[in-house]
C-alpha cells in the first residue's frame, strides 16, 4: 500500500502512474542548464523505499544539482520528479509539504548560528510540525542522544567542531521524521578524524531502512551501506547498479577509470 | 599605538615620551577642552545662560521628532528592504522605485514637498473615503472612524507631524538599503537549509534571516539615527519648535549670534558623540559575538 505525503484534507499532488509502488523516487529526463552549462542532460534515476543510493562522479558534473532538484531546491527546466508520488515540479504541488518529508544536510552544515543546539532542532518541529515546544525538547534531546552529542544541547553552532556540527544538522533534518533523506557531500569540508563519527551516524540510519541519497565519494560507506549506486559525468548518468557490479565489474571505462582514480 | 621599528630603537631619543605623548587621543580631548569653555560660558555669562535655557527645549523634540521618525522609518524601510530581495516582481519594483526615487531628492525638497503637496492629497483622499464610507457602511465604530475622516481638516494635521512622516520616508529609503544589504550578507545556505525543513519563505526570513540581518545591521543603524537626529534641523524650515528653529528665534530675539550658534552647535555635538560612543561600544561588542 503507497503512503501519501498527506498532511491536510486535499492537500499535495496527484498520484503519477509512473511511480511504481517501490519507487519513493522517481526522477524522469531531467534537464537543467545555468546559462549555457548544461548541468544535468536527460537525468534519470529511480529509489525504491529504504534504499540508500549513493551518486558519485567527477565535480561539476551535475550530482548536487540532481540531489538539489529531489526537494526542489533546484528547479529542473524540464522533465519529472516525483516524490513518494507527489510530482514537485508541479505548480499546483505545495513544496513545503514535501520538503517537510524530505531531510537535507549540507556540505557546510548550514545550521542556524543565532540559535542553540537545542532551537536548532526544534525550530522547524514547532513552525512546521505544529508541535509543542516540550514534545518538540524532548525529541531533539532524544535525538541528539542518538547522534552522540546530548551534552551540547545548550551551546551555540560557532562553538562546536566540524563533526559535531554535522551531526547536529543530522539531528536537526531528522527531528522532521522524514521519509527521506538527501545527503550533500556531508563529509567533504570535514577534518579526517571527524570524518568517522558522521558516517557512523549515517550507516545506523541505513540501517534503520531509512531511504537515503547521497552524494559523496566516501566508497568505504558505498561498500557497507549502499544498495545502488549512480555515476555521473557532464550532467549524464553514465552508470547505474549495485557496489559489487560497479566494484568489481563496471561496464564503462569512464566509471571504471574514475573509481581506479579515487580508490587508489 | 606607533610601532618602534629598529632603525627608530636605536637612535636615541632628543626627548623621552614623545612617541607616548604623540599616540595619545588629543582630538579627544581638544573637544573636551572646547566643551569645558561653552560650559564655561553658559555658566558665567547671562546671555549665554538665556540663550541655553530657551533652547533646552528644542533638545526635548529634537529628540522626540528623530525617535519618532526613527522607527517609522524602520518599520517602512524593513517592509521596503524585504521588496528590495523579494522575488515577487510587484513587491519588488514598488519597493525599487520607492528607494530610488527617495533618495534622488533632497530631503530638505521631500520635507518641504510631504508638507505641502502630499499630505494634502493624502486627506482629500481621506475625505472621500470619510465620506464614502459614511453613505455605504456606517455601523457602530465604523461610523465614527468615516465621520472622522469625513471632517479630518488640513489645519487638524500639525506640521509637527507632517515634517516627522516627512523624515520617516526620507529615511525609510536609507534603512531599506542598509536591511537589503543585511539580508543579503546572510550566506544562501541559510535560507535553503529553512527551505529543506519545509518553513516557508516568510517563515525562513522571520525565524532564520531577520534575526541575523538584523543584529548585523545595528551599527549602521545607530549612525542612521545620529544622522536622522542631525537632519532633524531641516525641520526648522517647516516652523517645527525643534533646536534649530528656537537657534532662529533666538537669534531674532536677542540679536546674540555668537552665543546662539555656539550653543545650538553645542548641543547637537553632546547629543552625536554620546550616541557615537554608544555605536561605537555596540561595533565592539558585536564584533566579539562574531
Amino acid at each position: 500500500m503507497k503512503s501519501k505525503i498527506v498532511h491536510t484534507e486535499g492537500s499535495a499532488g496527484v498520484v503519477d502512474p509512473l511511480s511504481g509502488d517501490d519507487d519513493i523516487i522517481v526522477i524522469e529526463h531531467v534537464y537543467k542548464s545555468y546559462g549555457k552549462t548544461q548541468a544535468l542532460v536527460d537525468a534519470n534515476l529511480r529509489v525504491k523505499r529504504g534504499d540508500v543510493c549513493l551518486i558519485f562522479g567527477p565535480s561539476g558534473g551535475g550530482k548536487s544539482t540532481l540531489l538539489r532538484c529531489i526537494n526542489h531546491l533546484e528547479k529542473p527546466d524540464s522533465g519529472a520528479i516525483i516524490v513518494d508520488g507527489i510530482p514537485v515540479s508541479d505548480a499546483r504541488t505545495n513544496i513545503d509539504l514535501v520538503r517537510a518529508e524530505v531531510g537535507m544536510v549540507f556540505q557546510l552544515f548550514n545550521l542556524f548560528p543565532h540559535l542553540t543546539v537545542l532551537a536548532n532542532v526544534t525550530i522547524a518541529q514547532e513552525k512546521v510540525r505544529r508541535r509543542s515546544k516540550k514534545e518538540a525538547e524532548q525529541v531533539a534531546l532524544e535525538l541528539l542522544e542518538r547522534v552522540g552529542i546530548p551534552e551540547k544541547a545548550d551551546a551555540y553552532p560557532g562553538q562546536l567542531s566540524g563533526g559535531q556540527k554535522q551531526r547536529v544538522a543530522i539531528a536537526r533534518a531528522l527531528a522532521m521524521n522524514p521519509k527521506i533523506m538527501l545527503f550533500d557531500e556531508p563529509t567533504s569540508a570535514l577534518d579526517p578524524e571527524m570524518i568517522k563519527e558522521v558516517l557512523d551516524v549515517m550507516l545506523d540510519l541505513a540501517k534503520e531502512g531509512m531511504t537515503m541519497v547521497v552524494v559523496s565519494h566516501e566508497m568505504g560507506f558505498a561498500k557497507a551501506a549502499a544498495d545502488c549506486m549512480v555515476f555521473l559525468e557532464g550532467g549524464r548518468v553514465i552508470e547505474e547498479g549495485t557496489p559489487e557490479e560497479l566494484f568489481s565489474n563496471p561496464k564503462e571505462d569512464r566509471t571504471r577509470l574514475f573509481l581506479s582514480q579515487i580508490l587508489e | 599605538m606607533a610601532v618602534a621599528t629598529e632603525t627608530e630603537k636605536s637612535r636615541p631619543k632628543l626627548i623621552p615620551w614623545t612617541e607616548k605623548i604623540a599616540g595619545l587621543p588629543w582630538w579627544a580631548l581638544l573637544i573636551l577642552l572646547g566643551g569645558v569653555l561653552i560650559v564655561y560660558f553658559i555658566y558665567t555669562s547671562p546671555t549665554y545662560q538665556d540663550a541655553f535655557w530657551f533652547l533646552i527645549s528644542g533638545v526635548r523634540l529634537t529628540i522626540l521628532v528623530s525617535l519618532a521618525s526613527f522607527v517609522l522609518s524602520l518599520i517602512f524601510g524593513l517592509i521596503l528592504g524585504m521588496g528590495r530581495v523579494s522575488k515577487n516582481v510587484i513587491f519588488y519594483t514598488i519597493s525599487s522605485v520607492y528607494v530610488e526615487v527617495v533618495r534622488g531628492i533632497p530631503i530638505l525638497v521631500l520635507l518641504i514637498y510631504v508638507a505641502y503637496v502630499v499630505t494634502p492629497i493624502g486627506l482629500q483622499f481621506a475625505n472621500a473615503l470619510g465620506s464614502f464610507m459614511l453613505q455605504n457602511l456606517a455601523i457602530g465604530p465604523v461610523a465614527r472612524l468615516a465621520e472622522y475622516l469625513a471632517n479630518l481638516d488640513i489645519q487638524g494635521v500639525d506640521m509637527l507631524v507632517r515634517a516627522t512622516i516627512g523624515l520617516a520616508f526620507a529615511y525609510a529609503a536609507f534603512e531599506a538599503e542598509v536591511f537589503r544589504a543585511g539580508i543579503q550578507s546572510i550566506e544562501r545556505g541559510q535560507m535553503e537549509a529553512a527551505r529543506s525543513l519545509g518553513m516557508s519563505y516568510f517563515q525562513g526570513m522571520r525565524y532564520i534571516i531577520l534575526p541575523q540581518a538584523i543584529r548585523r545591521v545595528l551599527p549602521p543603524l545607530g549612525n542612521d539615527f545620529i544622522a536622522i537626529l542631525k537632519d532633524s534641523s531641516l525641520l526648522s524650515v517647516l516652523a517645527v519648535r525643534e533646536l534649530t528653529h528656537l537657534g532662529k528665534l533666538n537669534r531674532a530675539r536677542t540679536f546674540r549670534t555668537f552665543e546662539t550658534w555656539n550653543t545650538v552647535a553645542f548641543l547637537y555635538l553632546i547629543l552625536t558623540l554620546s550616541l557615537s560612543v554608544l555605536v561605537k561600544v555596540m561595533e565592539r561588542r558585536m564584533s566579539f559575538e562574531e
